[in-house]
């Protein structure tokens, strides 16, 4: 009867340990593929005679000598200006996620200790916010911001994904502030402190794993953000995701693929570190609202 | 807390809310019920050796005049919500009278931009939201199972296509399956056939789309159900151990029925996302034969010289309707669980 059951458990370790596997190369292959391409010429990484030459780079050599090249991250981030756009994208993310953290723990604390009806009617509205759509709302923007004639500019496209990025910001630090016990900042108000000053005295020190979390998501949302980028910047503004796309629009300069490529990597590397850094941080963020919710 | 200071705490967030959020809907629904001035015309005489000849062209000036008077257009009341472009009424009431038959008809429901994208996203979400669940849940359990020294990394590399944005996510993946990359040229290679690509035919793009949809979404269903086991109280399984159930019947009778409201909140998350499908669009350039309706609208808005802020609007309200028609259990089920705890 032991036997038996060892044999089964046997069995389904194999199958799980193919399993994850097969998995992990769907995942994460796709990017190791491209990592490597990027350092080919284009005859390289787009072969028509031969997949193979991505690894042993045929054309690199003819053309370059070596086996491996930075062409085309040279090319993309002068001649394409992408360190200009990267420039951009840094300018976005630090102050989308400076100032959305700012409202969001201000709200979602409010929210965490108030008792009454009102706050969880803001609740509601936030997650309706949530499931719209970006682009619709993009549509909403267009016609005023071109009356205004504050289109094409940086701050306006900041602000947009502060707001954009309220609800889910609110909701993640609401669930987070919910954790944090109400006695901690009543003792501060009985010895005498006015709710601001429990608020920056008291729960300011502790709230930064939940202020962690939102910050790394409101990270993603700007840095990995393309319709609202895309729509509501001027072309010389454009932060890296729409940059990237202009360079697929002009495939007919032959270059212009290889410094997609190349652009690619560029802008996954860094988010990648950031994620491998707080992992953490972002599974616990991801899984607060679900298991409640 | 008082009613006053939650005021002051609520108020920037609610500014950029109702500001950037709220009012735009508001904007969405007044451009709407607009439409673009029509050209005012004008007589020019135009002469030449041969005689004079009057000739209809676009006045300019006045055209210039009519749109700095009224920039959002003239009104068109709901016009613009049953015009060819959008819900079709008359189009569709014609190809039903006139067609002889069923595929006739689907011919012309098919050719009708707004329910041929309204096809792609219900196909899109339909097929991704199941898979995505199914995929998430055995991946949790799969990795749940592993020792810890192996997990962090394991769940690094699973969420790696969830964490990029969906048009380079996309566009990692076309590289590969396009007629030059790896995947397309050995498909080419087995199948013996030099012409065969996955964008050629109007099935393959849309499994395409799919496949690609799957696998951005399902680390997001791993990870919530991943968290959601570590919940699963241990008395019932050890319980089941006891009664001699084996694994399988111990996820069948115990873990799933526990994880039952976690996969309703994923389904409902991942259908929100899923119906705002666009991105991967435009990563495997597959506009021709796939169209969701956040295309259209950006398609309605991509040049900047012509925008048809009219027809953009009401493809938004009419996708804000679908988004809220979808929303509606979430809500209530929020609602019900609130009125419980407070």
């Amino acid at each position: 009867m032991a036997t038996l059951a060892d044999i089964k458990s046997r069995k389904l370790l194999i199958i799980n340990t193919i399993f994850i596997i097969t998995w992990l190369i769907i995942a994460a292959f796709p990017f190791i593929w491209t990592f490597l391409g990027s350092f080919k010429v284009r005859e390289d990484f787009f072969s028509r005679s031969d997949w193979w030459y991505v690894i042993s780079g045929f054309n690199t050599i003819i053309e370059t000598g070596g086996r491996y090249t930075l062409n085309a991250y040279k090319e993309a981030w002068i001649e394409g200006e992408f360190w200009y756009a990267a420039r951009n994208t840094v300018i976005v993310t630090f102050f989308v996620v400076t100032i959305s953290l700012f409202l969001g723990t201000l709200g979602g604390y409010a929210l965490s200790r108030s008792p009454y009806r009102y706050a969880f009617w803001i609740l509601i509205t936030a997650l309706v916010f949530r499931a719209m759509p970006h682009i619709t709302l993009v549509s909403g923007y267009l016609f005023p911001f071109f009356q205004l004639n504050i289109w094409g500019i940086l701050p306006t496209t900041i602000i947009v994904l502060v707001a954009i990025n309220q609800p889910f910001t609110l909701w993640l630090l609401y669930s987070f502030f919910k954790t944090v016990p109400k006695e901690l900042d009543e003792s501060g108000m009985i010895d005498g402190c006015s709710h601001f000053q429990a608020f920056r005295y008291i729960i300011m020190p502790v709230m930064w794993p939940g202020v962690i979390t939102a910050g790394l998501f409101s990270l993603m949302l700007a840095y990995n953000d393309f319709t609202v980028t895309a729509m509501l910047l001027s072309f010389e503004n454009h932060t890296m995701v729409p940059k990237l796309q202009s360079y697929l629009g002009t495939n007919q300069h032959e270059g212009n693929m290889m410094w997609a490529v190349a652009s690619v990597v560029s802008a996954t590397a860094p988010l990648f570190m950031i994620v491998m850094f707080f992992q953490k941080q972002i599974i616990s963020g991801l899984t607060a609202g679900a298991v409640k919710g | 807390m008082k009613h006053k200071t939650f005021f002051w705490f609520m108020l920037p967030t609610c500014i950029a809310m109702v500001l950037f959020i709220a009012i735009p809907i508001v904007s969405i629904f007044v451009q709407s019920l607009f439409i673009e001035h029509q050209k005012p015309t004008i007589e020019i005489e135009i002469c030449d050796p041969f005689g004079c000849k009057k000739e209809v062209g676009v006045d300019i000036e006045a055209y210039a005049a009519l749109n700095e008077e009224q920039p959002l257009g003239r009104f068109n009341g709901l016009e613009t919500y049953i015009d060819r472009n959008h819900l079709a009424f008359k189009e569709l009431y014609e190809g039903w009278s006139n067609s002889k038959n069923f595929r006739e008809f689907s011919s012309t429901f098919f050719n009708l931009p707004f329910y041929k994208a309204l096809t792609f996203t219900l196909t899109y979400t339909l097929f991704v939201t199941p898979f995505v669940i199914c995929l998430g849940f055995i991946l949790a359990l799969s990795i749940n199972a592993l020792t810890l020294k192996i997990k962090g990394p394991t769940i690094f590399a699973t969420i790696l296509p969830m964490i990029v944005t969906p048009l380079m996510g996309s566009l990692v993946l076309f590289w590969m399956i396009d007629a030059e990359g790896i995947i397309g040229s050995t498909i080419q290679d087995l199948f013996n056939d030099p012409y065969l690509s996955l964008k050629a035919s109007t099935t393959l793009t849309w499994i395409t789309l799919i496949t690609y949809g799957i696998w951005h979404h399902a680390p997001f269903a791993f990870i919530v159900f991943y968290a959601a086991l570590q919940t699963v109280p241990q008395e019932p399984i050890e319980a089941a151990i006891i009664d001699g159930a084996d694994r399988i019947q111990r996820i069948r009778y115990v873990v799933i029925p526990h994880l039952l409201p976690v996969a309703v909140f994923i389904a409902l998350i991942s259908m929100m996302d899923n119906i705002r499908v666009f991105e991967p669009i435009l990563g495997f350039s597959a506009e021709a034969s796939a169209q969701s309706f956040s295309w259209l609208i950006y398609n309605d808005l991509r040049n900047i010289e012509v925008m048809n802020f009219g027809s953009a609007a009401a493809t938004s309200i009419l996708t804000i309707i679908m988004v809220g028609i979808l929303l509606t259990p979430v809500l209530i089920k929020t609602w019900r669980e609130f009125g419980e705890t407070r």
